[in-house]
């Protein structure tokens, strides 16, 4: 059976993880670039493991975990939700209770990683189950609005609890992302400092970023096993037909329970990760966009799947950063002479009569850096939609078919 | 984002009452107008338009470049009293915004038709990004306001104070719902209905459905204009803002309570949500240690929360039949 990559013989075989060896090698080679990123060895790559990248690299692991979450909900178990900002903001405040200092009008218990961890993803997960009856009576569409206002009814809770969220605009102080036993002074696994893993030196960005790594990569096995066992063939039966999958056997009531559950446990995770990442998070910041940028995450990714959710995690929250370093270089590139700063000029507005399209400035004539970021986020969601429902995921799928046929055109 | 409550304070007992119920009914009106639009596209086409605010947010921002910046058509009607100039100009704002639904249908709402009910509604997500980020460019920071001529005049009744806004806001969201009556009898509402009833059949009736699909998006965007102009008016708001388009996510709550697919549901669903928030937010207004300050933004919510459970399909909404 050597060399027949497609044909398999056992169930075993079938839903296995990595189920050839040059995915094997692949997935091996990724990770070891993924965690040697920090020490930028390769040549191509040094850019992204300067500290500026590392940062918004360890913003997409975060993301990438709660898009996780959401996939096994939306991708998976096919329950739309807009309220996935509404667990992560309850994540987050869990662990902020439980992590954070007391002080400035604000609680916080002090207590270690290991604890406030779980315990935000547990505490969503819960918040999850009783969500989770109005899924079952309320379907499709519908079911949207009740996470809309979710949304809207714990931003209203966490802008007025001052005692755990600081209030509106304010914000309070997050557990670091330090690893300690109890609440010594001298952290087990020193991650939100500088100094060295191991000999080798490292930054606080490099250490927090191969700390989130290490995490996504759990949580990532926990997803494809979750969808590739008897938990996600009952997920998927409700989102391809509920009422088949009642009949043949699928508890309803409960997988969706169970989907809310794991779902919003990724949510409370990643939120309470995200608040601790940044260190500042006013209680606005858990609303409808942050939402909707998790829909983004996996549609543009590809629902579904885990790698897509990945994907979809990286490429969100990396596009815009590339937009802000594309509109820097065209501001260098209009100082400069020639064609380039021709173009350059072209698609730079600076004063009010200049024709064009990006601005210099916030305020300014023209679409500020952040508006092209917008738009292009919008023009994203809509084009993927439109010309491949499968997103990132459904053009590698092509083009890994082009070359697996290749010459041959199939 | 405007203020729930915004009462005349001195008012006491039942003129109390009364004055938030004003306000209420006037707020509902725009609610009323904003889940109509909603229900016609959804009803006909079967598609969550979420980028329903921005078309607000673009119909407001017309009528305040066409009355104040432009003067069209003002300037070529200079013996026409005030409030019939501007009405043209939001006339033509509205028309402008119509047309803008028609591209939306055109260019990202046609090509997915058959494709699943989600992946439209997420669609409808980028198309609000989208237009959103334009129109606040154009509107840029701060309010821009509308120029309308009644301003914040008051008419006062006793101890009533009724903004002299919200009795233009009821008449024209009455001749909106009036005309919408009107339009569902026409020969062309009647083909929507019949599309929203069964698409294929309609179709080998002879009826074209994609003109179908085109016209509730442009009455969709139209009604949506119209509460986009509205909302954006004293004594709720100083004008259009980068906030006007998160006016329909109050509306939201009206909609499901009254049921996506029902006409009527929408109506009373936005003046229920629209009497409601006002009222609930006048009496809690002095609870704000308890409940929180701003308390009535999320009254629509939790009674949308309240209805789903008592009715999952609104108060007019048509059951869905589960069949194997």
């Amino acid at each position: 059976m050597r060399g027949r990559p497609l044909l398999y013989t056992s169930y075993e075989a079938d839903s296995a993880m990595l189920p050839s060896a040059s995915k094997k090698v692949a997935m091996g080679v990724l990770l070891l670039v993924a965690f040697t990123l920090p020490l930028q060895l390769i040549p191509g790559l040094k850019w992204l493991g300067s500290n500026p990248w590392l940062v918004v690299l360890g913003q997409a692991l975060i993301f990438a975990i709660g898009a996780l979450g959401l996939n096994i909900l939306t991708g998976l178990a096919g329950q739309v939700s807009l309220g996935h900002a509404f667990f992560m903001g309850m994540g987050a405040y869990t662990a902020a209770i439980l992590g954070g200092e007391t002080g400035r009008g604000v609680v916080g218990f002090g207590l270690p990683i290991w604890i406030w961890l779980p315990a935000a993803g547990i505490v969503a997960a819960l918040i999850g189950i009783l969500v989770a009856p109005t899924a079952v009576r309320v379907r499709g569409l519908y079911l949207a609005f009740v996470t809309i206002a979710l949304v809207f009814v714990g931003d209203h809770i966490f802008r007025n609890l001052r005692i755990v969220s600081g209030g509106p605009g304010v914000g309070r102080t997050w557990p670091p992302l330090e690893v300690k036993l109890w609440k010594e002074e001298e952290p087990l696994l020193a991650v939100s400092s500088d100094g060295s893993w191991f000999g080798i030196d490292f930054s606080r960005q490099a250490k927090q970023y191969i700390f989130l790594l290490g995490l996504l990569i759990v949580f990532a096995l926990f997803h494809k096993n979750i969808a590739r066992t008897r938990l996600g063939r009952a997920f998927a039966a409700i989102r391809d037909r509920d009422i088949a999958a009642e009949i043949m056997g699928v508890d309803e009531v409960s997988y969706k329970a169970l989907a809310f559950a794991v779902s919003s446990f990724f949510a409370g995770v990643s939120g309470a990760l995200l608040a601790s990442f940044f260190g500042s998070r006013t209680p606005e910041s858990w609303d409808l966009v942050l939402s909707v940028t998790f829909i983004a995450i996996i549609l543009i990714g590809g629902a579904g799947t885990t790698a897509g959710a990945i994907l979809g995690a990286f490429f969100v929250v990396m596009v815009p950063r590339l937009v802000e370093n594309f509109t820097r270089l065209l501001g260098e590139l209009t100082g400069g002479e020639g064609v380039l700063a021709a173009i350059a000029n072209f698609i730079l507005k600076s004063g009010a009569n200049d024709f064009g399209l990006i601005g210099t400035s916030v305020i300014g004539p023209g679409l500020s850096t952040f508006q092209v970021n917008l738009l292009l986020y919008g023009l994203l969601i809509v084009v993927f939609l439109i010309f491949e429902p499968l997103g990132l995921y459904g053009i590698w799928l092509r083009v890994r078919n082009y070359w697996k046929g290749w010459p041959f055109s199939y | 984002m405007t203020s729930g409550v915004v009462i005349a304070q001195i008012a006491t007992g039942f003129d109390k009452f009364l004055n938030a119920l004003i306000n209420g009914i006037a707020l509902g009106a725009v609610y009323a107008l904003l889940a109509l639009g909603f229900v016609l596209i959804f009803k006909a086409t079967q598609v969550i338009n979420f980028a329903h605010g921005a078309l607000a947010a673009v119909g407001a921002f017309l009528t305040a470049s066409f009355a104040t910046v432009l003067n069209f058509p003002g300037r070529f009607l200079p013996d026409m009293p005030n409030w019939a100039q501007w009405s043209l100009s939001a006339l033509f704002a509205v028309l402008a915004a119509a047309v803008v639904g028609l591209f939306v249908e055109r260019i990202f709402i046609r090509p997915m038709i058959g494709e699943p009910l989600f992946s439209v509604a997420i669609i409808t997500i980028g198309v609000d990004i989208i237009l959103r980020t334009i129109n606040d460019d154009f509107v840029g920071q701060g309010a821009r306001t509308l120029g309308d001529p009644w301003g914040i005049q008051v008419i006062g009744v006793g101890n009533l104070f009724i903004n002299q806004t919200q009795i233009v806001t009821v008449g024209a969201a009455l001749l909106c719902f009036g005309l919408i009556a009107w339009f569902l009898r026409s020969r062309m509402g009647v083909a929507m209905r019949a599309t929203a009833f069964d698409q294929e059949a309609a179709q080998a009736q002879g009826i074209n459905v994609g003109r179908v699909f085109s016209i509730s998006w442009a009455i969709g965007a139209a009604l949506a204009a119209v509460a986009g102009i509205f909302s954006s008016m004293a004594p709720r708001a100083a004008g259009v803002t980068n906030f006007t388009a998160f006016v329909v996510f109050r509306a939201f709550p009206a909609l499901i309570i009254g049921g996506l697919d029902s006409v009527i549901g929408a109506v009373v669903g936005g003046f229920l949500v629209g009497i409601g928030e006002v009222v609930i937010g006048t009496y809690t207004a002095g609870l704000s240690g308890v409940l929180g300050v701003g308390f009535g933004l999320i009254v629509p919510y939790l009674l949308m929360l309240v209805f789903l459970f008592i009715r999952p399909y609104g108060l007019f909404g048509t059951e869905e039949i589960r069949r194997v």
